[in-house]
């Protein structure tokens, strides 16, 4: 079902982009909306469904973008291309699982202000290096997403994630988000499954910088700041903590809204703060809550109708 | 002659870290404040420091008032917006998950931020030159030291005595401790917990404020994102000193000060942020209750 549902979003784009109702702009839009869709995604699974507060999630997209760009602009065919982006997720994966290892053991805030400063080393270290050519940035990068591949990457991350949550993995890193000590008790491995759930993410966030250096060409440490962080908090916490349908919602909804503000950034970024302000005391847990729009719902009222028909 | 030229580098080194290694001290106090009165790492109060430089900018530049009324002034109205902050904002979510409040926090911070932004515009702005006593310049020996950065260390110095007497000898500093050490109990005994959160944020806030006009004078830019890294960098000494702690916001005010000076000094100087971070993280992991801090152990 969620395949036939992906096949169809994935036609009808491609219909727009052929007949040309999706413009440069329009697409550069849509090309954001899918990887702030996987960067909320995978930040949701280690915040939302491990409860893993996690403020550096920009400092794994920007390892990803980084490794991307530096391989694809090597080898700039569509091989070369993937290749960047999957080494530079798997790279993302493996600063996650070093990072992750001893700084998983902290709980709460302390995590949070913990791969901050992760993210801000990353950037600092980026900002350094020659081979990323430091404040300036690398220019030029090879452009190889179409909607094919970001359509691909989009739909392969969300059902990735959702499957992962749906399995034993998956319950045994909601029971850690609900009560860690009741599910290390019941023989959970805590830090295995934090740790799991921690790379999977900065998998999927690696995926996105690739993305991201690939659509636009060109990357500067800048990019990877706090604030890009806080950017995919918000998608998460406004569509709810636990629920893959309401990040997919939310980054679809500010997507819209920011395309509204283009033209003032600052009142954006003004709006941004006042909804999650807003959200939390007056609907702390979301638009969606841990609630998903599923398909599943669908294929129910298929069934209904079936019985009653015959 | 050559060691007395390093020896000279040395001293100087020394005492910029001392100047500003205040600064950190004093925004640490109001994280590690409030930190220990409601559990919660004010982000925005990176941004009430922010504030506080402007305030400072705009009394020097518009108003014409001296450095005395200026810093006055900007811890007044800090102040002010602190109170307001805890009330409009983190008061509602008291019983709330705690990444609920730390996610308000973060949103308030953006708030005044960008906010700030949309007013004064990005563009960086510098405070007018000092002058009189504020202009000079002293050597000695091989060291130069400026006015400033004697300024800096007296008002720190001040401010400091006067939070010391606050806490450890009013009735209100007592309750801060208190309500810091077990709220509920606090409560039980009469204590007013609402308004000694207030006094808490007040106190912390003014602080900031204060922070923001001697680095204003210090450094003299200031853009409307000038809280984002010292904040981070100030809740780093607090953590380091052991967070909840008045001594400990100081000591790590101090030791982080030092850190970059020498980072920068003997080092790399774009290095300088990565090492900051990287002394939290291993703070973090080895001693996460701090250098003065003394761990609990969880209970279940």
């Amino acid at each position: 079902m969620k395949y036939i549902f992906a096949l169809l979003v994935f036609a009808i784009g491609q219909l727009l982009v052929v007949t040309g109702y999706l413009n440069d702009y329009l697409f550069s839009t849509l090309t954001t909306l899918c990887i702030n869709i996987i960067l909320a995604v995978s930040l949701n699974l280690i915040t939302g469904f491990t409860g893993q507060f996690s403020l550096g999630h920009a400092g794994f997209m920007s390892i990803g973008g980084y490794v991307c760009a530096l391989i694809s602009m090597r080898i700039p065919t569509v091989p070369g291309f993937l290749l960047g982006v999957l080494t530079g997720a798997l790279a993302a994966a493996f600063v996650g699982f070093i990072v992750g290892l001893p700084t998983l053991r902290l709980k709460g805030d302390y995590l949070a202000i913990a791969t901050l400063g992760m993210a801000e080393i990353i950037r600092i270290i980026f900002l350094n290096l020659k081979i990323t050519n430091g404040a300036a940035g690398l220019n030029g990068i090879p452009q190889f997403v179409d909607w094919m591949w970001l359509s691909l990457f989009t739909f392969s991350s969300i059902i990735l994630i959702s499957n992962f949550i749906r399995s034993a993995h998956g319950r045994a890193c909601v029971s850690i988000r609900e009560d860690e000590i009741a599910a290390e008790s019941i023989g959970i491995h805590a830090t295995k499954y934090k740790v799991t759930a921690f790379v999977i993410g900065a998998f999927f966030a690696g995926i996105a910088g690739g993305l991201y250096a690939s659509y636009f060409y060109f990357l500067r440490p800048t990019l990877f700041g706090f604030s890009r962080s806080i950017d995919i908090l918000v998608i998460v916490v406004l569509g709810g903590i636990g629920s893959l349908s309401g990040s997919v919602i939310a980054a679809i909804l500010l997507a819209l809204i920011s395309t509204y503000l283009q033209a003032f950034p600052e009142l954006r970024m003004v709006f941004y703060a006042v909804a999650l302000v807003v959200i939390m005391i007056v609907r702390p847990q979301g638009l969606m809550g841990s609630k998903e729009l599923s398909l599943d719902l669908l294929k129910g009222f298929g069934r209904k109708r079936q019985r009653g028909g015959s | 002659m050559k060691e007395d030229f390093y020896m000279g580098q040395f001293l100087q080194q020394i005492f910029n870290s001392i100047s500003i290694g205040s600064i950190y001290a004093l925004i640490a106090l109001g994280y590690t404040m409030v930190y220990g009165i409601i559990r919660l790492i004010n982000f925005a109060h990176a941004s009430v420091y922010m504030l506080g430089a402007y305030i400072g900018y705009f009394a020097m530049t518009y108003f014409g008032l001296g450095f005395v009324p200026s810093i006055l002034l900007a811890m007044l109205i800090c102040m002010i917006v602190g109170v307001l902050i805890e009330k409009i904002a983190y008061k509602p979510l008291r019983n709330a998950a705690r990444i609920a409040v730390l996610i308000t926090a973060i949103g308030v911070s953006m708030f005044i931020e960008y906010g700030m932004m949309f007013l004064v515009k990005a563009n960086v702005r510098s405070y007018p030159p000092m002058s009189g006593f504020l202009a000079k310049s002293f050597s000695v020996g091989a060291m130069t030291i400026t006015a400033q950065q004697i300024l800096i260390l007296a008002v720190t110095i001040i401010l400091m005595v006067v939070l010391q007497i606050v806490v450890k000898t009013t009735r209100t500093g007592k309750a801060m401790r208190a309500v810091s050490q077990d709220r509920e109990a606090a409560e039980l005994m009469g204590i007013d917990v609402n308004s000694t959160i207030s006094f808490t944020f007040a106190i912390g806030s003014a602080l900031a404020g204060a922070a923001g006009v001697l680095v204003g004078v210090y450094y003299n830019s200031i853009n409307p994102l000038m809280g984002m890294l010292p904040g981070l960098k100030a809740f780093v000494a607090a953590v380091f000193g052991g967070i909840g702690l008045i001594p400990g916001a100081v000591l790590g005010g101090y030791f982080i000060g030092a850190v970059e000076v020498f980072v920068a000094g003997y080092g790399n100087s774009m290095y300088r942020d990565a090492v900051v971070f990287a002394i939290l993280i291993l703070v973090l992991i080895l001693k996460p209750a701090g250098l003065l801090g003394k761990s609990g152990r969880e209970k279940v």
